[in-house]
């Protein structure tokens, strides 16, 4: 990709985070003034609030996309903080080359993870 | 960061504060990227932490248990500010980036009117709307310290 696809998709990724990242943020932290989607008593966080929404495949497919989403933004994000830096081609190449192994190893540790409620 | 000419950058991240003017939106770029950095390392452990504490309700509630102590709940409490002040002040530089708020070209008559005019207000706006959601989500933190 071209600088100017990895900032489209920066931003396109920022809008997709925006949305879920904010439902995420008002289901698990207003839930005392919201209560969405956490059906059990106790906290939203609770084991209980957790598998009723994990066991959705609707949640499940929103955990990867924002999953996958966040994890571009956040290492584009701090990859243009590095390359800002002006730091030797031989090191952008490394950069670019660790945080595409590093996005995809976690992307597949958090997919694993959304999917691993479907076992019990 | 499209492909441009490439100039070294001498100040380095002393160019956050240093370099160029110093207005808000300074302080806002300056604010962006450190609670950028802080959601990015939160985002990391939280995805380890979720993946192994899925497995079974023990599991979950001993690796849950290991985050009670205030120190992680003021943790939280930091992570969820920064996601709200970097969530609408990323609004805002969507809606510069893609000339929402840069207004139409337009004759040059007195009293002048620049984009100014419409990216104060939106920054303001920006800002109160953060600052109401950080409030409604430190209701909840209040709660949980009860």
């Amino acid at each position: 990709m071209n600088e100017t696809s990895y900032w489209t998709w920066h931003i396109i990724t920022g809008l997709l985070v925006l949305i879920l990242l904010g439902m995420h943020m008002l289901i698990m932290h207003l839930d005392g003034i919201l209560g969405w989607f956490s059906p059990a008593e106790g906290e939203a966080v609770s084991w209980d609030n957790v598998f009723s929404r994990s066991k959705h495949v609707g949640f499940t497919l929103t955990y990867v996309l924002l999953l996958g989403a966040a994890l571009y933004h956040g290492l584009y994000g701090l990859r243009t903080i590095l390359f800002e830096l002006s730091p030797p081609v031989r090191l952008q190449k490394f950069i670019n080359v660790t945080f595409w192994v590093g996005g995809v190893f976690l992307f597949i540790v958090g997919t694993y993870g959304s999917l691993a409620i479907f076992k019990q | 960061m499209a492909n441009q000419k490439k100039h070294s950058n001498h100040l380095g991240i002393l160019g956050w504060i240093g370099g160029g003017s110093w207005g808000h939106e300074r302080l806002l770029y300056f604010i962006h990227r450190i609670t950028g950095i802080g959601i990015l390392f939160y985002f990391i452990l939280h995805i380890f932490v979720t993946t192994f504490g899925r497995f079974s309700k023990g599991d979950w509630e001993l690796i849950m248990g290991g985050f009670e102590s205030p120190i992680f709940k003021i943790g939280e409490f930091l992570v969820f500010a920064a996601f709200a002040f970097h969530a609408f002040n990323g609004i805002r530089l969507v809606l510069i980036e893609l000339g929402f708020a840069v207004g139409k070209a337009e004759d040059p008559v007195y009293p002048y009117r620049t984009s100014i005019n419409k990216q104060k207000p939106l920054m303001l706006l920006m800002m109160i709307l953060a600052m109401v959601l950080i409030l409604a989500g430190s209701y909840d933190f209040i709660r949980l310290a009860h």
